[in-house]
């Protein structure tokens, strides 16, 4: 029938577009970057420098400053995710207790970038400040230290659910196998559950590595902006995402724009390396239909 | 091991879970705390029903920002959710190598950093059209939402059985009525759900909306030209040294976290009364 084929072209040609935005996403961020790529070559990667009067641009201190917050924000999360994750699956599992504590973990997750960014400003803020007073350091209060603090409250619920999903995983058997056994649910937490959830929750960890690498309202509001090299963890830095953020629409040269595109081009890549050695994990860990 | 010295370590074990767990979950009174502490006392009819005023005036609203993001909000679901059913249907109709590459391109493009889709917007539509405008914002957020209305999509009509298609051809329906009139409604409160959420998701979004839609302290209904958001405005008031318009700002902060966190609600209650079960 020529309805029917008229409709199933619609869904392939559908399926097309989508193959293709991720085309043509590429080949925008490529070709954006490309008189950055031209012009600065392989300095961009690793020049200490960014001055867009001087036209010197390099990535480095955009770099260590991701990294610094979203490891440093991944090693503030993980207990408490993990925590959450444990509490919900095996101690309260099934009870309304569980329940709640997953609406709430899921209502901090509804919770919009700009709106964590601007109550860090408020809250995060002064403690730093005071904190940094009694090191006796320079008081900016804002900084890598204040970025990562706000950044793990925001992963932690993203972490958390995959970490749940994982332990819900876990066969029953193998659970109950070790309480017959005489073991305490610590025990059977630490002995049966977490090895044998430890590959999906490195995968959630992992994932929410990437989720934090690109993230950029909060940050942005409470990293500080410096364009330098940070030099510890109470510098005031920039990330990726964030000096994309500050200096797009301020780009007046040519070669200035193209280097924040270039930016914004290793941001891709590199998230894109994280999710998809993160979702290849989770993928091999649970197999679909599979419990 | 001694069974008492096995017990405490069970009890210490627990008692930390619950201590992590419970620390983990304030912030979230902390924010609705400060928020409705400063934000409420901005909050009047006038709040909504005026333009902002100048720096260091007190008073004002963010009438502007509130239509602007209805007006972008409305435009991204006018593009990504036909399209992304369609390509949930697509993922869930056709088995073959294509479709197992899309499923990973919708991950990648779900992963997206937000800023990126910022810069995308700009180099599509704004750069192109020599200007913001509200359709560049609107474009930016219907990428964001449309990897969320492809998977609600195409989870929900996996679920959906295979007898209820066979029985539809038994009867002599033809393919496209089969999937536009029988599987598409039985899974409509899955979908409605997924769109809803990603409704919940774009309405709080800001980073891809700097080099987009830009912010416009008038109302602005033309979509070529650029249209304030209250998320935007919220990034820009609490960036301002000044106290009146952070005091705006928290008013705007109120209205949003109350706006996302009911929709969040509603949609869970509704999904779970609504479920798709077969």
């Amino acid at each position: 029938m020529k309805e029917d084929k008229i409709f199933k072209t619609t869904l392939i040609m559908s399926g097309v577009f989508i193959a293709l935005l991720i085309i043509l996403i590429l080949y925008s961020l490529f070709k954006g970057s490309y008189l950055s790529i031209k012009q600065n070559g392989f300095n961009f990667l690793t020049g200490k420098e960014w001055d867009p009067v001087s036209e010197k641009f390099g990535l480095l201190p955009f770099l260590v400053g991701t990294l610094l917050t979203s490891v440093l924000s991944l090693l503030i999360s993980i207990p408490f995710a993990l925590s959450i994750a444990i509490f919900s699956a095996i101690y309260l599992k099934k009870s309304f207790t569980g329940k709640i504590l997953n609406y709430l973990t899921d209502l901090l997750s509804g919770i919009p970038s700009v709106i964590y960014g601007f109550w860090g400003l408020y809250f995060f803020v002064p403690i730093i400040r005071k904190l940094e007073i009694s090191l006796g350091i320079l008081p900016y209060g804002v900084g890598i230290i204040t970025a990562s603090l706000i950044l793990s409250i925001m992963i932690i619920p993203y972490t958390s659910s995959i970490a749940r999903e994982v332990i819900n995983l876990v066969p029953s058997e193998l659970i109950e196998a070790g309480y017959a056994m005489g073991a305490t649910t610590y025990d059977v937490i630490k002995k049966i559950i977490l090895p044998y959830a430890k590959s999906g929750i490195f995968a959630g960890i992992l994932l929410s590595f990437g989720r934090a690498f690109g993230e950029t309202m909060a940050v942005t509001m409470v990293i500080g902006n410096s364009n330098t090299l940070p030099k510890n963890i109470f510098s005031p830095a920039n990330t990726m995402a964030s000096i994309i953020a500050n200096e797009f629409t301020e780009a007046t040269k040519n070669s200035h724009l193209s280097s924040l595109i270039e930016v914004g081009l290793w941001l891709f890549l590199i998230t894109f390396v994280i999710n998809f050695i993160g979702q290849t994990i989770i993928k091999k860990f649970a197999p679909e239909g599979g419990k | 091991m001694n069974p008492r010295k096995k017990i405490f370590k069970d009890n210490l074990f627990k008692f930390i879970i619950m201590i992590f767990s419970f620390v983990s979950v304030t912030p979230l009174f902390f924010i609705l705390f400060q928020i409705v502490r400063n934000g409420i006392s901005s909050i009047s009819i006038n709040f909504i029903l005026k333009l902002p005023k100048g720096p260091g005036e007190s008073g004002g609203g963010i009438l502007n920002s509130i239509i602007g993001t209805f007006i972008i909000i409305t435009i991204a679901i006018i593009i990504s959710v036909p399209i992304g059913i369609s390509a949930g249907i697509y993922l869930n109709e056709y088995k073959n190598r294509f479709a197992e590459l899309l499923k990973v391109i919708v991950n990648v493009l779900q992963g997206l950093p937000s800023i990126l889709i910022g810069i995308i917007a700009y180099l599509w539509v704004v750069k192109p059209m020599r200007g913001f405008s509200a359709l560049s914002g609107g474009i930016a957020l219907a990428l964001m939402m449309l990897p969320m209305v492809i998977k609600s999509t195409e989870e929900t009509l996996k679920l959906i059985p295979h007898s209820l298609k066979e029985a539809s051809y038994a009867l002599g329906v033809s393919y496209k009525d089969t999937i536009l009139k029988v599987i598409l409604p039985s899974g409509f409160s899955g979908i409605a759900s997924g769109i809803f959420i990603g409704i919940a998701r774009i309405t709080g979004e800001t980073a891809p909306l700097l080099f987009s839609a830009f912010g416009n302290p008038f109302v602005n209904l033309n979509p070529f030209k650029p249209v304030d958001a209250i998320p935007l405005l919220i990034f820009n008031y609490a960036m301002s040294p000044y106290e009146s318009w952070h005091k705006i700002a928290w008013g705007a902060s109120f209205l949003l976290v109350a706006g996302v966190l009911i929709l969040n609600i509603i949609i869970k209650m509704a999904g779970e009364k609504w479920k798709v079960k077969f």
